[in-house]
């Protein structure tokens, strides 16, 4: 099963293939891993997606709880989350081509961010469903090149029900 | 205090309490070198090898319980320290290693030995650092000690470049360290220990089986005391020796590959498995479909990375097992009604059969050559009365040392278990003898194993570390030569050794003693007569060459299935020979 794994770890020198290599040496599986500094310079944010089973995640989230450049694990898809990628695509088109890239840009709402006679590079951000939906479109046109950010998640917020309330909350999101 | 980096290194390392540093120089270390060389508090011993450095700090941390200390350089120094380095991560064992590195500006430009020390010792190491401010050094090192001493305890590099050795700085030694990445858990769960103690009060037949953790921990009191008050058996692994007395009447001995017969058969056949600082190694679990299939397990760990790693487990501990046991006994000395031995001799009777059934044994005829484990019980049963401290290389020796040779304290064994390194035992004894020069310190060897690294005799005889090493000469890799027995009908591919070197001249070459044990009439005579000696001591033993150890649980198979001895249709020469020395052409069968 597939495991969204948020990483709070320390911004220095080597943090990051202490836990690379942790997944290579023990033969634990990398989706993809994204990671940037948070508020804290100090401090950064890693976000982990891998799978495998109950036995193996648990490994997992212990064999990071033990790095200790890892400050905090969480399992965020444990609980309510709510998840976005970014992908860059350029996308070959010959003249019959365009207009149809530009819709199928529009359907999914995504940018365009710089257009040749030949391209139009295109950038796309969503659920990872989304992200390959779009990718799945563009690919009969032609894709040159592809970039994703790997996923980013971020739990989402209680939504508690408060009693005075007369209409439903509002949509989260 | 304006300080050189070497300085503040040596008053850093004088106020963690260090008294030993295996070291070998090197260019880029030689400002520290330099210090080293001006001040007496700190014994420097100048090893042979790299690899014997770091051997001799993991001997000397095994035996003391504190921090072994190395000392090497740059690239091939650190390479050549890698191989102790994953052995102590394997097997927890507290190591600081200082690396010298090439001056922080060149770092990174393939300058003359360099090497990337953090990258090559990050999955060998359970943290390590990289220098790169004089102001940093105290701060670092202090960390180092702490995180390699703390929680399950393991080795720690710092990298030291050459211009932060040379580099004046403030020196201030910080009192306390805190790592907000790092917080072991010492203190177990009270609710789940409460379970525990609930589980054992309801238990037929349970075991305890005690792994390394109970010797880092101190726990050994404590295990004796949870044995002996509830009547439960105690199995051992192999990094457990001696922290139960093996001649203790509830000892079952070593379990696992190589483990007694009552031992595994406690293990398969019991109700409650309660495993304390031990890590269900796959020595020791065998098939691990079948391991234990009728028992509930309790888990008592420091390390949650050990729990539900490789088994089940239905009542996890996280904690100190000295701390929990501490706990776990508080609860059940409240309980415990009532003669638990009564109640435990179903249980026991059982086991009495299975020890009885098959105990450990062997058959030394007076007038056939040596057998291995006439030798170890020899030696064992004459130095029972000194307490001494034995460290093994690895291999058949290694476990018919472990089955024969009962410790009866902790931090007295000393192998290597986790990473099985052919090497370790010579200068793991020299370690231990340079924190405790006026033990007994024995090494039970390989002919295979010594070569690995006997030009630590230099360093034995120089350093005064008169440590007793017997080789079990048999001229072949033993336990390769097992396997290929039982499993690839007898070719004895590269595990014949031919020619291996006089011992006994090789000792005297480097000014340490020989002394040769071949007829089984001399054996008593010649280990006094080693024991005598007051230096370090070769004793060349040559022994039956095609002895196998049993019993034996074949790589992948359940415990209760144990080999006992060789196969009935397994062609070997007979131990008939009166003298020891054959020719080479003699000891190779045709397959």
């Amino acid at each position: 099963m597939e495991h969204i794994i948020s990483l709070t770890l320390e911004n220095k020198f080597g943090s990051l293939s202490r836990v690379a290599g942790l997944f290579s040496g023990r033969g634990f599986n990398i989706e993809s891993l994204s990671v940037a500094p948070t508020l804290d310079p100090s401090v950064s944010m890693m976000t982990i997606v891998t799978n495998g089973d109950d036995r193996i995640i648990e490994q997992i989230m212990k064999q990071l709880n033990k790095v200790i450049d890892v400050i905090k694990v969480v399992d965020i898809s444990e609980n309510e989350f709510v998840e976005r990628e970014t992908a860059l695509i350029k996308v070959h088109t010959r003249a019959e081509d365009r207009a149809e890239a530009l819709r199928i840009a529009d359907i999914f709402r995504a940018n365009v961010l710089d257009s040749s006679p030949t391209s139009y590079t295109i950038e796309v951000t969503g659920d990872v469903r989304k992200v390959q939906a779009i990718i799945h479109l563009l690919q009969p046109l032609g894709i040159k090149e592809l970039v994703r950010t790997g996923r980013i998640a971020i739990g989402r917020e209680p939504t508690r029900p408060v009693q005075a309330q007369l209409r439903p909350l509002a949509k989260a999101n | 205090m304006q300080l050189t980096g070497a300085e503040i290194f040596l008053e850093s390392l004088k106020r963690e309490g260090v008294d030993t540093l295996f070291a070998l120089p090197g260019g880029v270390v030689l400002k520290i070198f330099d210090v080293l060389h001006q001040q007496k508090d700190i014994r420097v011993i100048l090893t042979r090898h790299e690899q014997g450095a770091g051997h001799m700090a993991e001997g000397y941390a095994k035996a003391t319980g504190k921090a072994g200390v190395a000392l090497i350089t740059s690239g091939p120094g650190m390479t050549n320290v890698i191989t102790a380095l994953a052995d102590a991560y394997m097997d927890s064992v507290p190591v600081v290693c200082f690396a010298g590195q090439v001056p922080t500006p060149l770092i990174g430009n393939d300058a003359f030995q360099e090497a990337d020390n953090v990258g090559l010792s990050r999955p060998c190491t359970k943290y390590n650092f990289l220098v790169k401010d004089v102001n940093d050094l105290a701060q670092t090192i202090k960390e180092a000690f702490y995180i390699a001493t703390t929680g399950r305890p393991g080795p720690v590099l710092v990298d030291i470049p050459k211009d932060v050795s040379l580099d004046k700085g403030e020196f201030h030694y910080p009192k306390s360290v805190s790592i907000r990445g790092y917080n072991p858990t010492y203190d177990g769960s009270k609710w789940k220990i409460k379970q525990a103690a609930d589980a054992i009060m309801k238990s037929k037949r349970p075991i305890l089986y005690i792994g390394g953790g109970v010797q880092f921990s101190g726990a050994s009191a404590e295990v004796r005391e949870l044995a002996e008050m509830t009547h439960i058996p105690v199995d051992m692994t192999l990094m457990a020796l001696g922290a139960f007395p093996g001649d203790h009447p509830l000892s079952l001995g070593m379990l696992g590959m190589h483990g007694t017969y009552a031992a595994n058969m406690a293990m398969h056949y019991s109700d409650l498995v309660i495993a304390v600082g031990a890590r269900f190694d796959d020595r020791v679990t065998g098939k691990v479909s079948e391991f234990c299939p009728t028992a509930k397990v309790i888990h008592i760990d420091i390390d949650p990375t050990s729990i539900r790693k490789n088994v089940h487990v239905d009542i996890p501990i996280v904690g100190d097992c000295k701390r929990v046991l501490i706990e776990l006994n508080n609860i059940l000395r409240a309980t415990v009604n009532g003669n638990k031995k009564e109640q435990r001799k179903p249980w026991w009777d059982q086991l009495s059969a299975w020890q009885q059934e098959h105990p450990l044994a062997y058959t030394q005829e007076p007038e056939a050559q040596i057998k291995p484990q006439y030798l170890i019980d020899r030696l064992y049963e004459l130095t029972a009365d000194r307490d001494p401290i034995l460290s093994t290389d690895v291999g058949q020796h290694q476990m018919w040392a472990a089955q024969y040779f009962k410790l009866k304290n902790p931090k007295t064994f000393l192998t290597s278990g986790g990473l099985g390194t052919m090497g370790f035992g010579f200068p793991a004894a020299m370690g231990a003898q340079a924190a405790f020069p006026n033990r007994l310190v024995l090494c039970i060897a390989g002919d295979g194993s010594i070569q690995m690294n006997t030009q630590e005799l230099a360093t034995a005889v120089i350093e005064k570390l008169p440590v007793k090493v017997f080789i079990i000469n048999n001229r072949f890799h033993g336990m390769v030569r097992q396997w290929q027995d039982l499993f690839y009908e007898g070719r004895y591919a590269s595990s014949y050794l031919g020619h291996v070197p006089d011992f006994v001249k090789l000792a005297e070459a480097y000014g340490a003693a020989g002394v040769r044990i071949d007829k089984v009439g001399e054996v008593d005579a010649g280990i006094q007569e080693a024991l005598s000696i007051d230096r370090t001591v070769f004793i060349d033993v040559p022994v039956y060459q095609y002895e196998n150890c049993y019993p034996m649980i074949p790589a992948g198979g359940s415990n209760h299935e144990m080999l006992l001895e060789d196969p009935s249709d397994l062609k070997k020469p007979k131990s008939t020979h009166k003298t020891a020395v054959q020719s080479d052409s003699d000891t190779v069968l045709t397959a």
